[in-house]
């Protein structure tokens, strides 16, 4: 009997390689896996800020998922917008899930993509050989902000169509060119049915192709130069005597494994978001957006959700259209040339400087308070901080050249350490 | 051996040449085939037949009320200045951005202090020239959290722009111009159109 068993697994497992034998001759399928992932090598001492780059796909997955699921009851009509998505919460079983998964997951994104990003910052992950990673990076958060921002039209709550007015408004401050531009974008003369329905079309099809594709090219240019680790070294530089980096262990089964355990946890906080503050308070789904769309009357208080108010913030206190316009969109973009501003050989913040210490340290505090002033209303006490701390936050960039040219570092190691 | 090579470079170039005016006929072609493209985003022929201009009947707004109307999807602003308030116009002493509206936009009819063709009936749109947003009109003078200084207006609860009882913006806030007024003409005594100034439609 016993050795009946070992023939069946034998013959299967026969089998099996003769299948993948098939499919190698004609597809570079074990090629692949080994490439990125059985024998792909990234530093053995890995913390849990390198879970966060697992995280942002796990994310993009499911809000693909929750998406599509969405979309099969969602109408992108301005006369049925509105309330195909009350019917989706009422109506539809576990239409609510749904719903909450995905605009729980939008608010998420951001969260994991922003501390993936900071990430790169403490341990100098934008640096050479890693340019192209960090920009192709910036691109992803570019279209991350264009998806998050046609997904908020499509409830067509007030607060999603206001939101809308002012962010296709910003166009409008380009010299002579800018109304027509504004013109085009809404495909009329405000935000109309027209302009929700392309919104859809740029959420649901344009956006999300274009991240896949170049979350898969991000991840492609990863594996060409090898993962950054927390003393920013490179680990390709000792290897063994089969030409493996002594410091790196394969990527599947050690890390994927380490991987499984964050994305747990993060499920764990994930769903007690999802069941119990799914809307956060009014930071999630904003208040303004349990009323249906009016053209006529502005919410009160018009702020974005919150992953947009760091650069708001900036936009409001700037007391010149153009010229606010300009510093919003410059501080979106200001983090695309780091790895030309940041002259410091050293990558890892563990060898670096007290003075690039202080100056990564007075960044983050200004983007949290740039982000806490963006979702209050405008008083005169909070322009006044919002001038404040912009001014540290384009100075972290602008001056960045100055205080990392003669860096006082420490001696970097030359094998990774914990 | 001399013209042997030459032969080959004159090829080579020839080649090289070749390429070019493909490449370039290749690319006229990409750029001729977005135009459809491109102008599908365009407001579409229905979308400019609905932004055809309004009647409005003023006959019982009171001195002091404003009315909304809807134009294109844009809020217009249609009020009655009482007598108090063209007083107030006339002794304004606060720093506006734009006091004789020279930068602002508006028909040439409405380059004067009441930006309007009769000065007690204001028309203007209500957009904030910042980002759209609808100013909230505030007629009472000085409230707490306007200031002593306030003496009726419209006050934008997006990011504090503050206008006139003319629609004039105010110095030191976000809004670059003053509410725009829109085209419109009178067809009599009571009604107002919106969206063609006289003679045009």
């Amino acid at each position: 009997m016993a050795t009946r068993q070992s023939e069946v697994v034998e013959r299967v497992g026969r089998n099996f390689n003769a299948l993948t034998d098939w499919i190698d001759a004609r597809f570079p399928m074990t090629k692949l896996i080994k490439e990125h992932a059985t024998e792909y090598y990234a530093s053995k001492n890995f913390n849990v800020w390198y879970g966060f780059g697992v995280l942002a796909t796990v994310v993009l997955v499911m809000q693909i998922v929750t998406g599509i699921f969405l979309t099969m009851n969602y109408k992108p009509a301005s006369a049925d917008a509105f309330a195909s998505v009350e019917y989706i919460m009422r109506d539809v079983e576990w239409g609510w899930l749904i719903r909450y998964l995905h605009s729980t997951g939008a608010s998420a994104f951001f969260i994991v993509v922003y501390l993936h990003m900071f990430r790169g910052l403490l341990y100098g992950s934008y640096k050479k050989p890693r340019e192209l990673v960090w920009l192709i990076g910036m691109v992803i958060y570019l279209c991350l902000m264009g998806e998050a921002f046609f997904g908020y039209l499509l409830p067509w709550g007030n607060m999603s169509y206001w939101g809308a007015q002012v962010i296709v408004s910003l166009f409008g401050a380009v010299p002579v060119i800018g109304e027509g531009i504004a013109e085009w974008l809404r495909g009329d003369f405000y935000i109309s049915d027209i302009t929700l329905n392309r919104f859809f079309a740029f959420h649901v099809i344009a956006v999300p192709l274009m991240l896949v594709l170049l979350v898969a090219v991000h991840i492609m240019a990863l594996h060409e130069v090898g993962s950054n680790n927390p003393d920013g070294i490179e680990i390709k530089e000792h290897k063994d005597a089969n030409g493996k980096p002594i410091d790196g262990v394969a990527f599947h089964p050690y890390h994927t494994s380490k991987d499984l355990v964050i994305i747990l946890v993060f499920f764990i906080i994930f769903a007690a978001v999802v069941f119990f503050a799914p809307e956060m308070g009014g930071y999630f789904l904003e208040h303004a957006n349990f009323e249906p769309a009016n053209s006529l009357v502005t919410p009160e208080h018009i702020a974005p959700v919150w992953y947009f108010t760091p650069f708001y913030s900036i936009l409001k206190a700037v007391p010149d259209k153009l010229l606010g316009v300009v510093l919003m969109g410059s501080s979106v973009m200001l983090p695309v040339f780091l790895p030309w501003l940041d002259r410091c050989r050293v990558k890892s913040i563990r060898y670096r400087s007290g003075v690039y210490k202080f100056a990564l340290f007075a960044f983050a505090v200004s983007f949290i308070v740039l982000g806490y002033i963006g979702l209050q209303p405008p008083t005169p006490e909070y322009t006044l901080m919002a001038r404040l701390f912009a001014s540290v936050y384009f100075a972290f960039f602008l001056l960045m050249p100055f205080y990392t040219a003669n860096e006082k570092t420490k001696p970097v190691p030359t094998r990774v350490t914990k | 051996m001399s013209s042997e090579s030459r032969s080959k470079d004159s090829g080579l170039s020839r080649r090289h040449f070749l390429t070019g005016a493909t490449a370039a006929t290749a690319a006229v072609g990409a750029a001729a085939a977005a135009i459809p493209f491109v102008a599908s985003f365009k407001p579409s022929a229905r979308a400019q037949a609905l932004g055809a201009p309004v009647e409005v009947d003023i006959s019982s707004l009171e001195p002091g009320s404003l009315i909304k109307v809807e134009w294109r999807g844009r809020a217009i602003y249609v009020l009655n200045r009482s007598m108090t308030m063209i007083e107030r116009l006339m002794g304004a002493d606060y720093d506006l951005r734009d006091p004789d509206s020279a930068d602002s936009e508006q028909p040439g009819f409405a380059v004067n202090l009441y930006r309007s063709l009769r000065p007690e009936l204001l028309v203007v749109e209500g957009v904030c020239t910042h980002l759209g947003c609808a100013p909230v009109e505030r007629f009472e003078v000085a409230p707490a959290d306007l200031g002593p200084d306030w003496t009726g207006g419209f006050f934008c609860p997006c990011h504090g722009s503050m206008f006139d009882l003319s629609g004039r913006v105010f110095a030191g806030v976000p809004a670059p111009k003053n509410l725009p007024v829109p085209p419109y003409s009178f067809v009599n005594e009571n009604t107002l159109l919106i969206g063609a100034e006289a003679g045009s439609a």
